[in-house]
């Protein structure tokens, strides 16, 4: 039994933590999610440059053939910078499901620019009635001639406003809840038909609906099998909540060290808050919610590309609901222990307090991951 | 033992709802009841309304224009309020520097600044904490030193709430440092346009301008601005925190959020059902509103015994706790009911005014804010650590 990082993915981690700490200040990304583009396009490029937005794909594509483990390392570094740069998105899970499905041809189209940096994909999973069942898609696909029109509404669709191509769920056939018949394409943005409503997100980032009305795609839009999405939807999300877990952890492990340093420096009564039990212990639960949190993301990050069977679905359910729960409480324990401070802009530790907030919304909160979980319990 | 209302209370509720349907602005209830903001004239708009009734100044003698009522009614007026989606007055004047002045000030204080706040010409903010004074109020720092006719005052109060938009500040200033912490602090009233005076915003985590560091640079203060004596305003401050505290465990709020919450999930879906009757969902609802029914029995036994001519004592603490915590857990839900809606702050459409088409929900997008927001319901007033350490000081003798 090993823990322990490797010798290259240690050097991994170093790689992206070093670049992170030299560029990311907290100044810094507070400017960077103002912008339009609301991340830095300099880092994007730098991530590139150093090969880590080519992380997880296969050598031939100029990757790295990284896993699981290597994709947390890389997710949990910009955690800890809060970083707003679209990683997740277009290289784990739209570069995923790419990778997944696509033909040789899309492969070849679209994974080397998303494997460099230079093409951002986004991906439109969910809709406004979904929730968080991804299986829930009422969006339509009709076969029209070679290819097909898809009218539908695709919900908060993250880094959907700057993305080159965007990958959306539509039925081709079945009814709105089945997990049968929902099909994949690959689109480029400014297809007509294609409307986004851009927003900030409520941690910083920057997001989308997307109306698409009377879209005409071709067939080598679709991405895979016509009506068979729905195992490659569920596979490909799996690679991208281990991902999500990593991140949570780079992000609860700086609010807790946020949280001790102001414990032990505020003082009241005449003594730094930190001598108070109620604090101390309140502290001690965060470190342990962290530790728990911790090992639900590695635990994540081994079954994130290993064959899909209800083994993995069950450790990333669980590893999911993990991370909800010990985030929320992070968030709200180190607010408290901060007092007025921890709730200002200026201070950042509010800021990874939203994110894990944020983290939680995506790809199913603590609620739906233990039902989830619950489906698949076994009998003993 | 009878917990129903008297036939007057029951009359006295007739004539609040008569009162509301009639006068309460529908634009203004919607603000309050969608969490949007509320302007400064929204308020003082309110408040007029709320004067020429009679009916602002409830915690006040008659002698200065205020109404006497029980403090059952009190609680009526709290719960209809609520529920009608009355804006909730902004408590420095009225209810906090008010009952100073009526219990502590002289008879120029009174004349001068009761009926200010009663018209709406004086907005008042509360200027207790600093950066190094906050659960420990009694270490405050901002100095006032007596030069002849007046007090020169220095230094910094921060969380100022709504100091935007005061002309007032009632502040606690250190007179004395040769005495103990408490022994040395004075209650003095300030006008906001005294030279030396800078007000600079503190934005909040959810994006709003609510709090304020206020700073005090020589400023002159003139001596009659003293509330009672110098160096006696810690007793004043704790007076006036007894009244702050009642209040601060929000059952009607929480009753009015609740319902809130109950409206939203009811119209999400979750596969394809409203979220409400969602197995999960509707529990952790459920869960919610039997703490908040056990919470607001607790309030009506403290109300009980105060009409009986107790005092609150650290129950309202205990209540505060519970009270805040109820609250929080109803924001947590109704953050948890619009899903992946959570995510867009759409500004927009926090307006009221807002006549687009709304991204999601209509009530949809203050909620991840609102969350966020309330969590200084749990810090300020008193943290709730506070709150407990008082609970075991003053009820258990620990
Ligand atoms: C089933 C059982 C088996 C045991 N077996 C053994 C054994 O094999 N060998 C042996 O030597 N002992 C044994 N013990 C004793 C055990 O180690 C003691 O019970 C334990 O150390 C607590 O001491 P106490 O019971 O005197 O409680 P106390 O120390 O009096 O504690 C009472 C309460 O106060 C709390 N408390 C005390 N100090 C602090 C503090 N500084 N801060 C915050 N909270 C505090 C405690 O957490 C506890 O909640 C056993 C006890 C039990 C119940
Ligand atoms: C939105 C908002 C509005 C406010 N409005 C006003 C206003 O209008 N006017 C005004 O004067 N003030 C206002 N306040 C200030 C508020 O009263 C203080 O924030 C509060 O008293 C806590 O002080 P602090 O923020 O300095 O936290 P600290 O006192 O530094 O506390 C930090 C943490 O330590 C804990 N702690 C401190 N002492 C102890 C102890 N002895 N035992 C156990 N735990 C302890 C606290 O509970 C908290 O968790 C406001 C605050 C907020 C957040």
């Amino acid at each position: 039994m090993d823990f322990q990082l490797n010798e290259e993915q240690q050097m991994l981690q170093d790689t992206v933590a070093r670049l992170v700490r030299g560029e990311y200040s907290f100044e810094k990304r507070l400017a960077f999610s103002e912008t339009d583009l609301g991340f830095s396009a300099d880092f994007w490029h730098q991530l590139s440059e150093l090969g880590l937005t080519a992380v997880p794909f296969s050598e031939e594509l100029g990757g790295f053939g990284g896993g699981g483990v290597e994709v947390q390392s890389v997710m949990a570094e910009l955690g800890r910078g809060l970083c707003l740069e679209p990683y997740l998105q277009s290289i784990v899970l739209g570069g995923g499901l790419i990778a997944h499905a696509g033909n040789d041809s899309q492969k070849e189209n679209w994974l080397a620019g998303i494997a460099s940096g230079e093409l951002k994909a986004a991906v439109g999973l969910q809709e406004p009635q979904s929730f968080y069942d991804l299986n829930n898609v009422e969006t339509r696909a009709e076969k029209s001639g070679e290819g097909y029109i898809l009218n539908g509404r695709k919900a908060v669709v993250i880094g959907g406003h700057c993305a080159n191509v965007i990958v959306v769920s539509a039925r081709t056939s079945g009814d709105t809840r089945n997990a049968e018949g929902i099909s994949l394409f690959a689109l480029s943005p400014d297809t007509n038909g294609v409307e986004r409503r851009t927003y900030p997100t409520i941690d910083g980032a920057k997001g989308c609906d997307i109306t698409l009305n009377n879209v005409q795609v071709g067939a080598d839009s679709l991405l895979g099998e016509e009506g068979k999405a729905g195992e490659v939807i569920e596979y490909q999300a799996g690679r991208a909540i281990a991902g999500l877990c990593a991140e949570a952890v780079g992000v609860m492990e700086v609010a807790n060290e946020l949280t001790l340093e102001y414990l032990k420096q505020r003082k009241q009564f005449g003594v730094p808050i930190g001598k108070f039990q109620v604090l101390q212990h309140r502290m001690v639960d965060m470190m342990s919610e962290l530790e728990q949190a911790r090992s639900m993301a590695i635990l994540a990050a081994s079954v994130a590309d290993s064959e899909q069977n209800d083994e993995r679905r069950r450790v990333l359910a669980a590893a999911k609901n993990v991370i909800g729960r010990a985030g929320q409480f992070i968030s709200e324990a180190g607010i408290q222990s901060h007092g007025g401070i921890g709730m200002t802009w200026e201070y950042n530790f509010a800021h990874y307090a939203k994110r894990l907030i944020a983290i939680n919304h995506q790809l199913g909160d603590d609620d739906f991951h233990l039902e989830r979980y619950a489906a698949l319990l076994q009998a003993s | 033992m009878n917990m129903n209302y008297t036939a007057e209370e029951l009359a006295f509720r007739d004539e609040v709802r008569a009162f509301l349907d009639e006068k309460l602005p529908a634009d203004i209830a919607a603000k309050v009841k969608g969490f949007r903001r509320l302007s400064k004239e929204d308020h003082q708009r309110w408040q007029k309304i709320l004067c020429e009734q009679g009916w602002y100044a409830t915690h006040w003698p008659e002698e200065y224009g205020g109404v006497k009522w029980t403090p059952v009614q009190k609680h009526i007026w709290d719960e209809e309020s609520c529920r009608y989606g009355v804006p909730r007055s902004i408590p420095f004047g009225v209810n906090m520097v008010a009952p100073v002045i009526i219990k502590f000030g002289n008879e120029d204080q009174k004349q001068k600044y009761l009926p200010r706040i009663l018209s709406g010409e004086d907005w008042w903010c509360q200027g207790y904490s600093e950066p190094g004074a906050g659960s420990d109020l009694a270490s405050l720092k901002t100095r006032a030193v007596r030069d002849g006719d007046h007090y020169i005052v220095n230094g910094q109060k921060t969380w100022t709430t709504l100091g935007q938009y005061a002309n007032m500040i009632f502040c606690l200033v250190r007179t004395n440092t040769e005495v103990k912490n408490q022994e040395g602090i004075s209650f003095l009233l300030i006008d906001m346009d005294t030279p030396g005076i800078t007000v600079r915003p503190i934005i909040t985590l959810d994006g709003e301008h609510e709090v304020n560091e206020v700073f005090f640079e020589d400023v002159k203060v003139p001596v009659e601005n003293l509330v009672g004596e110098e160096d006696k305003g810690w007793t004043y401050a704790k007076f006036l925190l007894t009244y702050e505290r009642t209040g601060l465990a929000g059952i009607g709020m929480s009753k009015a959020a609740l319902s809130h919450l109950k409206q939203l999930a009811s119209r999400r879906l979750k596969n394809g059902k409203p979220l409400l009757e969602d197995p999960s969902f509707s529990q952790r609802i459920a869960r919610v509103e039997i703490d908040l029914t056990a919470a607001a029995i607790s309030n009506l036994r403290i109300i009980a015994s105060v009409e009986g001519g107790g005092v609150p004592g650290a129950e309202s603490s205990m209540l505060k706790v519970k009270g805040t915590e109820i609250r929080q857990s109803i924001n947590d839900l109704a953050r948890r009911a619009i899903g992946p809606y959570a995510l867009p702050f759409v500004e927009e459409e926090m307006d009221l005014d807002y006549d687009g088409e709304f991204l999601s929900d209509k009530d949809a997008a203050p909620l991840s804010a609102q969350y966020f927001n309330n969590r200084k319901l749990s810090i300020f007033g008193g943290s709730n650590e506070i709150q407990k350490n008082i609970v075991s000081k003053m009820i258990l003798g620990l």
